[in-house]
């Protein structure tokens, strides 16, 4: 708002400006021709239509230049508007004078004063303008000695300006230099014409018309302008001579140079419009390429960009993309043209030997147009073929074709080789993702697993008065399930299990679950050991994956008789310690794990068991996570270290027993991170036995 | 990580293990034995005397092809092992289910 009022102003000062210049020359001319002294000084005139230049320049410079807004054809349409302005109105006061005819008012001395001294305002206008919107278009591109140079000859006008006003000697001496000077600074200003290219197709004809009718408008107002010169006062009394004017002449000289300059550099620029444009469409389908991979969903969708773009970029008539990798198999993707016709093309080539074609193992394209037309009702005589790599491996190939033969040129080649680049970079980031995805999922999936597993262990342990149970477990994060459990079977009997189920994750969270189902329904009322494993493995044969099993020892432990039954199905060897002897040792027994015989022959491969108990034996059940785990010279802790550590704390607790095997345990292995999972139970029979 | 050698003898696949079986590489496991049947062979030795490490998953692979070596009338002899791997497949009772030697020679006289 501020700089509209203020334009409003410069304009209404301008105009005011100009009327006192009209006053003051035309009254002085009054005075000279009728041989009076003139009353205002001679040097006003001058001094006023320099004020008038410099107001009329700040106007423009607000209004042009300073305008944000302004694009190069709006610079171009104000320019013409001026001119046009100006010349209509200068041709209206030639209609006028036409009008008047050869009547006394036509060659009246003041009134063709006063006919120049208009045109000569609109002039003016008219360089200024122009001449502030050749300032944006050179300085469109700035560089450090370009600007010096501008505000160079911008203040060298201005002090023109000054000398004009003293109409001295000493100026009309130097004028020559001094204009010569400022049309050789004009002519290497206008060589800055960065502008032109950036203007597409249609704005360069607009462009071009617009500077051949300002072109028109120029020369008409200097034609004018000059002509009204002589008709005035002779010219030792010239009192506003714009032909002396140092400021005028120069800033006519070089908007003309500039006007013409930039009518050829846009016609010649003509033919190169379309390249132009190519290249920043290049530039758009690259970034698509790279964009493609966060916008889109799969790496089909990246291929068939990387085809379009492709295509487009060089005009090829048809292209496809051939993907040969192990996992996925061999894909073809086209893009105008038929599947059979590609393969028929890869056919052909592949007969000829010619090498590295489609070869997967490529480094450089090849243009092998000439292979091509040994190929008989090929639509296509050239063609060219790009590897894609993606982490390294080749995965396919990009292949363009075209009916014209020798239709690539190297450019094309250039761009379409950093299109393959591009996409192999994102085929491989989009494949990382998804593996980023998958591990996610992954992770995920583990953790429920971990969960479910924990939810299927006991809470609480039977209790009996004849013995002291204690149980703990600790799982991995990939690894299978270890599953215990205790259920009474009545009175002086308790059902006891320990087991490892095969299979990772989630699978072996379900297979654990199982076995507790089976394990609280079957051992209900079961004191037969063998009987109890012959039912689980049949109800496993309908439960378990091929290639799963499950290891298990089941145990009935009868107070009443003081002994304990079992049947061990391919578990870790049971360890009892007899207190009566002080000796520990491992049982030796036979049993194949549920699940590898899935059949009722089963009942051959397991074994029941029997052994009695006293007070202060000890029971220790476990998994081979304790057994299996490693130290840092990959030692096993092994069966032996098992049992001698038993032996250290026979006498303790079943709580401290535990304790102190678990200790053991992690001070072996140097961490508490056991690489599988590990379950103990021992159980410890009383004095009341 | 395993790597399998595969050698035909006398009408016989050998099909040797080297290093250790895991989760992962028991599939590869798998796809060998998978081969062997596929080629149609009879008689098949799996020498384990390279074969350092076996988990649950890669026992799985030689259980799950106990029914079919039923069906199709096919010997499997699996010999060299370790005392480690031995014992593994005792405690699991494979070695009731398995023809299991201590060396070529007996393995070779178990296929027949």
């Amino acid at each position: 708002m501020r700089t509209k009022a203020l334009t409003r102003l410069l304009f209404s000062i301008a105009i005011i400006t100009w009327l006192a210049l009209v006053f003051t020359d035309l009254s002085i001319l009054f005075s000279v021709r009728n041989g009076l002294k003139p009353e205002i000084a001679s040097w006003l005139p001058r001094v006023i239509l320099n004020a008038y230049i410099i107001i009329l320049f700040y106007f423009y410079k607000f209004k042009i230049e300073r305008d944000e807004s302004l694009n190069f054809i709006d610079l171009l349409w104000r320019v013409f508007a001026t001119g046009l302005i100006s010349t209509v109105l200068s041709l209206i006061l030639r209609l006028i004078e036409t009008l008047l005819g050869g009547s006394k008012l036509a060659s009246n001395f003041l009134y063709l004063e006063f006919t120049y001294l208009i045109n000569l305002g609109l002039m003016v206008s008219v360089l200024l303008c122009a001449f502030m919107a050749w300032k944006r278009l050179i300085l469109y591109q700035k560089s450090k000695w370009l600007i010096r140079l501008w505000t160079f000859f911008e203040w060298g006008m201005a002090i023109s300006l000054l000398f004009n006003s003293l109409n001295h000697v000493f100026v009309q001496q130097y004028f020559q230099y001094v204009l010569g000077l400022f049309v050789l600074v004009g002519l290497v200003l206008s060589g800055n014409m960065k502008w032109v290219a950036y203007l597409n197709f249609r704005q360069k004809w607009t462009g071009l018309l617009l500077l051949l009718l300002t072109i028109f408008y120029l020369f008409y107002i200097f034609l004018t302008a000059g002509s009204l010169l002589p008709e005035t006062v002779n010219p030792e009394n010239q009192i506003i001579n714009h032909s002396v004017h140092v400021f005028i002449l120069s800033l006519m000289i070089f908007v003309s140079l500039y006007s013409i300059f930039s009518f050829l550099v846009v016609l010649f620029n003509l033919p190169t419009t379309s390249v132009f444009e190519q290249k920043l469409e290049e530039v758009v389908n690259f970034q698509r390429i790279s964009q493609s991979i966060q916008t889109e969903q799969n790496e089909e969708s990246v291929y068939n960009i990387l085809l379009e773009t492709s295509v487009s970029t060089v005009f090829a008539d048809a292209a496809w993309l051939e993907l040969t990798e192990k996992k996925e198999g061999h894909r073809i993707y086209t893009y105008a043209i038929k599947e059979k016709e590609a393969r028929d093309i890869i056919t052909h080539l592949e007969k000829q030997h010619v090498r590295g074609l489609l070869e997967q193992n490529q480094d450089k394209t090849r243009n092998l147009s000439k292979h091509l037309s040994a190929l008989k009702g090929a639509r296509f005589r050239s063609i060219l073929a790009y590897p894609i790599y993606v982490k390294g491996e080749n995965i396919g190939t990009l292949a363009l074709l075209k009916e014209l033969p020798e239709g690539f040129n190297k450019e094309m080649n250039k761009i379409v080789s950093t299109f393959a680049n591009q996409a192999g970079i994102s085929i491989e980031n989009f494949r990382l993702m998804e593996e980023a995805l998958q591990n996610e999922r992954y992770k995920e999936e583990l953790k429920i697993a971990k969960t479910v597993q924990k939810s299927l262990l006991p809470q609480v342990l039977e209790k009996d008065e004849h013995f002291e149970m204690v149980a703990f477990s600790e799982s991995a994060d990939e690894v299978g399930g270890d599953y215990y459990d205790t259920l009474r079977i009545n009175e002086h009997q308790t059902a006891l299990i320990i087991a490892d189920v095969s299979g990772k994750g989630t699978t072996a969270a379900f297979h654990m679950s199982q076995m507790k189902g089976i394990f609280h329904s079957l051992a209900q009322g079961c004191s037969d050991p063998k009987d109890f494993m012959f039912r689980a493995n049949q109800a496993l044969i309908h439960c378990l994956e091929r290639g799963s099993f499950i290891s298990a020892t089941f145990f009935v432990v009868d107070t009443r008789e003081k002994k304990v039954r079992y049947a061990r199905a391919g578990h870790c060897p049971v360890l009892f310690y007899t207190s009566s002897r002080d000796t520990a040792e491992y049982f030796k027994d036979k049993g194949v794990a549920l699940g590898m015989v899935r059949n009722k022959s089963y009942k051959e491969f397991i074994q029941q068991n029997e052994f009695s108990f006293a007070s202060n034996d000890i029971l220790v059940l476990y998994t081979d996570g304790i057994t299996e785990a490693k130290n840092n010279k990959n030692e096993q802790f092994g069966n032996d270290r098992l049992l001698d550590v038993l032996c250290e704390v026979k006498t303790l607790s079943p709580k401290q027993i535990q304790e102190h095997l678990i200790n053991r345990l992690y001070e072996f292995s140097g961490t508490s991170n056991i690489d599988d999972d590990y379950t103990t139970m021992i159980i410890k029979f009383n004095d009341r036995t | 990580m395993i790597h399998i050698k595969r050698l035909q003898e006398d009408g016989t696949d050998v099909v040797a293990l080297v290093g250790e079986i895991d989760a992962s590489s028991s599939i590869d496991l798998d796809l060998a034995i998978a081969k062997s049947v596929g080629e149609n062979f009879t008689k098949i030795l799996i020498d384990c005397s390279a074969l350092e490490y076996i988990s649950s998953a890669g026992l799985g692979v030689f259980m799950s092809y106990i029914e079919e070596f039923k069906e199709k009338n096919i010997s499997m002899v699996l010999f060299g092992m370790n005392e480690k791997v031995s014992n593994t497949f005792e405690i699991l009772g494979l070695n009731e289910l398995l023809l299991i030697a201590s060396d070529k020679a007996e393995a070779k006289k178990m296929l027949a």
